[in-house]
């Protein structure tokens, strides 16, 4: 369970939002999450707390397949993402690394600000704000069965081991 | 059983499957794994961390594309990691300054994709090898560490919508206009999880180039991946590179659809998709404001390719780019640069103004090579226009054709080509 601050964005979050490609020439996840959001909203990582969690529309993380973007996330201290879809790459990447990430279609019913209750296995968000709750869209069993294993790496592990 | 799209086969037999329905979730054999400078340290950690096993290297690409020729000390440390981990594994498909080109031109052109093959990149536009009736998807870093080191990749198969595009091109069309105005018509998330199947006569008549720029943009509307049957174009184009050796799948006749688009080339004009979004496509007959332009840019994994320099080359001849206004060129490979130059066309560049680079992406996503100002505005043949993608997020980028990037180079401002060219 996480308790959460939301921070509130539009529609198509997209990755050069998320992480500009000018910072690209590193992988180190502090350097990233340095940048998180940046050209969407400047101050961002300067007024985001550690468990705080961004709300936006649809279509978040279109664009590049950088895993900088949901790494960029995760190291700044984002709990979790909540939108009305997610671009397919951003979706499978935050998975991977670990990033939990909800589909909520009613996501205009949360404001900036509001503080969530979020059951990230269950999909089940209790808005403390506002007192009401909503229930995101159920996670497929495999990515299920990804995050019991651990993640990609792991699960790659488990594969190589039977594998031998 | 029957009743599957093109997509869904080239998934069952990957999967060693009779059948595969949309939804499903599978495990497929790769036949084609890749990443660029920016993506793979992120591959090769996840590749060293599980003991460095690589399941097979023949079926592994590198590609520095994206921050060379090294822009600054990170990013040659970027394409030092690639460099030490190519020779610690002695993997044959590396490309070196001087031979590298834009990924998705390259491997193409070098012979690394045929019809009925399974191809994951850490690129989002990896969706341009479904040119060439191959099933070819963006990925992560980590799904493509995956991948190199079992050999396979999880899919979730894909529902399919088709877009049937006949009758004749007009004037300065190509494949970007088509595909402008397909992310116009549905937006850029209307193919969400789904692969775009583009089939119709106006699509048979298209050169290959034209092809990859159509399936290249397959991401903006949101595409799992973008798919054209082969045909006669490409076996020819196969041919002329002694490829052989592959299969050739086609939708079954039932196949079913999320759903079909239909368009008359004949109402399709050339497109320019204004700032911030590709689904902001407009023709240009409606552009009716004057938008002057600071930067015009012909190059990218979209419209990088010799047909579209050629084009480029037909309207710059005897004409010169406007004052203040910067025209830069890049030939997505090498093979492309030394074809350019034989026909002359480095020529015609050069005296209308132009900046010619050796081949990189560095422009299309702010990397280098053509970084744009604050306020500053360009008309760019590549594929994403969004807030910040060329440099300053207080910039204004739109996408066009070649032909109407040269013109509007000319012009500076945003203009049909047939105003330049009587």
């Amino acid at each position: 369970m996480i308790l959460a601050r939301v921070w509130k964005f539009g529609d198509n979050i997209d990755t050069d939002l998320i992480i500009p490609a000018r910072y690209l020439n590193t992988s180190d996840e502090f350097e990233l999450a340095k940048h998180c959001m940046e050209d969407a909203d400047p101050d961002f990582v300067k007024k985001a707390q550690k468990g705080d969690c961004i709300v936006a529309g649809f279509n978040f993380g279109s664009g590049s397949s950088r895993e900088h973007a949901p790494i960029a996330i995760k190291a700044a201290g984002i709990s979790c993402v909540i939108a009305k879809s997610f671009a397919r790459i951003f979706y499978r990447n935050a998975f991977n690394i670990g990033l939990p990430i909800l589909e909520l279609p009613q996501t205009d019913k949360i404001d900036e600000g509001d503080i969530l209750e979020i059951d990230t296995k269950t999909g089940k968000i209790f808005n403390k704000t506002k007192n009401e709750t909503y229930q995101a869209t159920a996670i497929p069993e495999f990515m299920q069965e990804l995050i019991v294993s651990g993640g990609l790496f792991n699960y790659a592990k488990k594969m190589i081991q039977k594998g031998a | 059983m029957g009743k599957m799209t093109i997509s869904q086969k080239i998934l069952a037999k990957h999967a060693s499957k009779e059948f595969v329905k949309p939804g499903e979730i599978i495990l497929a054999d790769v036949d084609l794994a890749f990443a660029n400078d920016v993506t793979a340290p992120i591959v090769i950690k996840f590749v060293n961390d599980l003991g460095g096993v690589i399941a097979n290297k023949d079926k592994i690409a590198l590609i520095p594309d994206h921050f060379t020729p090294n822009k600054d000390i990170n990013s040659a440390n970027q394409c030092k990691t690639m460099r030490d981990f190519v020779k610690q594994n002695d993997i044959k498909h590396y490309f070196e300054s001087g031979e590298v080109g834009i990924e998705h031109a390259l491997l193409p052109e070098q012979g690394f994709i045929k019809p009925g093959m399974l191809i994951v990149g850490a690129d989002s536009h990896t969706c341009t090898h479904g040119a060439f009736g191959a099933f070819a998807t963006g990925m992560g870093s980590s799904d493509v560490g995956f991948a190199f080191v079992t050999g396979k990749s999880w899919f979730r198969v894909p529902e399919s919508i088709k877009f049937i595009i006949n009758g004749k091109k007009n004037k300065w069309v190509s494949g970007k206009d088509f595909i402008l105005k397909i992310i116009g018509t549905i937006g850029v998330d209307g193919a969400l999880y789904k692969s775009m199947e583009f089939c119709g006569s106006a699509i048979g008549d298209l050169s290959m180039d034209d092809r990859m720029t159509m399936c290249n943009m397959a991401v903006e509307a949101g595409g799992k991946n973008g798919i054209i049957q082969a045909d006669k174009t490409t076996i020819n184009y196969l041919q002329e590179r002694n490829i052989t050796n592959y299969e050739i799948f086609q939708s079954d006749e039932d196949a079913e659809y999320a759903s079909v688009y239909e368009f008359d080339s004949a109402n399709i004009e050339p497109q320019v998709a204004f700032p911030h979004l590709p689904e902001n496509a407009k023709g240009i007959s409606e552009v009716k404001e004057d938008i002057k332009i600071d930067q015009a840019f012909i190059g990218s994994c979209t419209n990088g390719r010799i047909s579209d320099l050629r084009i480029a080359a037909q309207i710059l001849k005897n004409n010169k780019v406007a004052k203040y206004v910067r025209l830069i060129i890049i030939p997505a490979t090498v093979e492309i640069y030394k074809q350019a130059l034989k026909e002359g066309l480095f020529d015609i560049f050069l005296d209308s103004g132009a900046v010619i680079s050796t081949p990189t992406c560095g422009p299309c996503l702010g990397g280098h090579m053509g970084i744009l100002a604050d306020g500053e505005v360009a008309i760019s043949t590549s594929n994403r226009n969004f807030v910040g993608r060329m440099g300053s997020p207080k910039s204004f980028v739109y996408l066009a054709n070649p032909a109407v990037v040269a013109a509007s180079a000319i012009a500076g401002k945003i203009i049909n080509p047939d105003e330049v060219i009587k």
